[in-house]
């Protein structure tokens, strides 16, 4: 692999590079730097729920204003960004080819990221993650509202150049002694979430535009009150973004098919299996967005076709569950940080699965719809298992990228106290959701149940706000004063077989 | 391809195919049973807007933040909602209906026991969305 940091280079070079190590440690460094931001705006939050009554928030608005910039970060400026950035050091590498198709672009769809994610902050709007008309449009204040509207929009764009340039590094870069059907599965899932990018983002972004002349005045499209429908931007926005959780959770998989075989010393159980699902994924998840809409007044059969295509895309994600447990089976496990983060991932992928199923079930989605379990649910993914996987990435690349080794000690103590927080956390959210808690509320009335959740589950956030300043410790001390790594065996597992991916960074 | 069997996988996929099949089954025959509403259940025009709920009865009453039932009778929630999305939430029913400008949505239920219930919205509306709460009173029946 490549070594970026040993050689020290002053940073301007590393800005002004379209080399794609290059790009891969900007978008490295940013999208960790918004994953620090985004979880201290989700300490405040549970901060001011650990008792009913205003605790640290004095106002409504502001709790509003940031369980909003906290989703919004964490999705577009952390997980998308991230994958990006093992995307720009992997794929090329593993495709043979000395850098991203077209670089300049890669350049550019990364440089686009910071003035979005300034808009989102510098904004700080209100209406959730998904801006619903009609209150986006007549009762979310402004300026924020139209920033995140422009902020969004740009982050769209970069996604797009982002997805447009893995696939043809892919499927046109690629080495011509090499077979499609021997690209290794990290990057063929890279080539999945961008056909689903390509396929998925225009329909939202057309939707924020619509919004956009509708607050304006100018247009009604989801304005009741000119005549439009709010539940038009409902499956305008769904038909994005439920594919889009696939585009999110793809390349987590795909860093686990990177970290498990190694870490077992066997190869993947079933290679074809693993590229089979991908695909299917991302075929079959874009029949099941208005699974998120069972409550709004749909009828029962709509609600029919959307349950069975959500049902449909499961398969797929179990296939993937059944390849990593093979694939450790009889395996000579080192549990290695990386090996722990990407083992507890996939437990919490499994987990968060089996709830999607509920919620997919009509009758039982209009108890947990809209409650604290659908938190519990998508954090089990988000944090769970994309966030879990992309930690242990980062620790499997760091020797690769710093030239130095991690504090081992420092990195599974940050695994134990994650894992046991994520766990209070969402758990406990799936369970309070079935008490009735709703989401998205700054105070709740004073029911002993409710309060004792919600202090557990504040707890177990704290537990992982303090694992995450080990790990922020770990990676900046290790990065400059970790013992020099052994870059043909860092993690002891028995020589280089067991990398296939070496490859010089031709510009070094 | 690797040259090992695949067929536990071919079993595992099968099972969680049935699984899933199942799963959906079930949810099917419960939600058709659940939306059959009956044929004497009485109306109850439910208004939603920032940041509480109106109930208007067949005879004309209004309530405001409060409910009146009897019990053992059905009844039929007609959901309106003056400016922004509400969802109208009795969660120890499992009554859930979004409340949607320019739509009227209907849910049903038929209270069995007396006693009071919370209700809340449960779809984001804004700055007092979260205590945009009132109670279910269900009554003996006056008759
Ligand atoms: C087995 C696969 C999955 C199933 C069956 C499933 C099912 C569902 C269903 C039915 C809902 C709607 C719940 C409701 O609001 O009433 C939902 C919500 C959600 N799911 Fe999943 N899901 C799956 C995978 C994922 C993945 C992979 C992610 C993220 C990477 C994800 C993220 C979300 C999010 C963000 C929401 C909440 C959206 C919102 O209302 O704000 N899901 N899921
Ligand atoms: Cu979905
Ligand atoms: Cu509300």
């Amino acid at each position: 692999m490549v070594l970026e940091l040993q050689k020290p280079r002053p940073i301007w070079q590393i800005m002004f590079s379209t080399h794609h190590t290059d790009v891969g440690l900007l978008y490295l460094i940013m999208s960790l730097g918004f994953l620090f931001l985004g979880g201290a705006l989700a300490l405040v939050i549970r901060a001011e729920l650990f008792l009913p009554g205003a605790q640290i928030i004095g106002d409504a608005m502001t709790f509003n204003r940031i369980f909003t910039v906290h989703g919004t970060t964490l999705i577009f400026l952390f997980i998308i960004p991230f994958a990006s950035a093992v995307g720009n050091y992997y794929v090329p590498i593993m495709v043979r080819y000395k850098d991203m198709a077209y670089p300049k672009l890669n350049a550019i769809a990364f440089w686009l990221i910071p003035p979005g994610g300034a808009l989102i902050w510098l904004g700080f709007a209100d209406f959730t993650w998904y801006a619903t008309p009609p209150y986006s449009i007549i009762s979310a204040p402004g300026p924020a509202a139209d920033m995140w509207i422009f902020g969004l929009k740009i982050l769209g764009i970069s996604s797009v150049l982002g997805a447009i340039n893995f696939v043809v590094t892919i499927l046109k870069c690629k080495h011509p002694d090499m077979s499609i059907g021997q690209v290794p599965l990290l990057a063929w899932s890279f080539l999945s979430s961008s056909l689903i990018i390509l396929v998925a983002i225009p329909t939202f972004a057309a939707a924020l535009l619509m919004l956009l002349t509708d607050r304006l005045g100018v247009s009604g499209f989801f304005n009741p009150v000119m005549g439009g429908d709010p539940i038009a931007y409902a499956h305008l926005f769904w038909f994005t973004f439920h594919p889009e959780v696939y585009v999110l959770v793809i390349p987590a998989i795909g860093m686990m098919y990177e970290i498990i075989p190694r870490f077992s010393r066997k190869p993947i159980y079933s290679f074809n299996s693993g590229i089979f699902a991908f695909v299917l994924l991302s075929i079959v998840g874009f029949s099941s967005w208005a699974h998120h809409m069972y409550a709004t007044g749909m009828s029962f059969t709509e609600k029919t076709v959307f349950m069975v295509g959500t049902l449909a895309a499961v398969p797929a994600s179990a296939m993937h569950v059944f390849n990593f447990i093979a694939t450790m089976w009889n395996g000579r496990i080192k549990f290695a940080t990386p090996m722990m983060w990407a083992v507890g991932g996939i437990a919490l992928f499994f987990s968060a699965g089996a709830g999607g199923v509920a919620n997919a079930a009509m009758p039982l989605d209009f108890t947990t719809h809209d409650t604290y379990w659908v938190v519990g649910h998508f954090h089990l993914f988000v944090m769970g298992t994309i966030a879990f996987g992309s930690i242990g990435f980062v620790y499997y690349m760091f020797p690769y990228v710093t030239g130095r080794m991690y504090n081992e000690t420092m990195g599974k103590v940050h695994f134990i106290l994650s894992f046991i927080g994520t766990v209070l956390v969402f758990f406990t959210q799936h369970v309070l959701g079935l008490y009735g808690m709703p989401r998205r509320i700054f105070d709740y009335p004073p029911i002993p149940e409710w309060i004792a959740m919600n202090q557990i589950v504040t707890v177990g956030a704290m537990v992982i706000g303090v694992s995450m300043a080990i790990f922020l410790v770990n990676m900046i001390y290790s990065a400059g004063k970790g013992k020099l790594a052994n870059t043909d065996d860092p993690f002891d597992l028995g020589g280089k077989y067991y990398y296939p991916f070496e490859a010089k960074n031709p510009s070094h | 391809m690797s040259g090992h069997s695949n067929w536990p996988e071919w079993v595992y996929v099968g099972v969680v195919i049935a699984l899933m099949c199942w799963v959906g089954a079930e949810a099917w025959e419960a939600e058709r049973l659940v939306e059959h509403v009956p044929a004497d259940a009485k109306t109850i025009i439910v208004t939603g807007q920032q940041w509480f709920w109106t109930f208007e009865h067949e005879d004309g009453t209004k309530e405001i933040g409060e409910l009146h039932v009897e019990k053992g009778k059905a009844y039929k929630f007609e959901i309106h909602s003056k400016d922004v999305n509400h969802a109208f939430n009795i969660h120890d029913y499992v009554v859930l209906m979004d409340a949607i400008p320019g739509r009227v949505n209907t849910v049903w239920f038929a209270p069995m026991e007396v006693g009071t219930h919370d209700i809340q919205c449960r779809e984001y509306c804004g700055l007092i969305h979260y205590n945009m709460r009132g109670t279910l009173i269900v009554e003996e029946p006056s008759s």
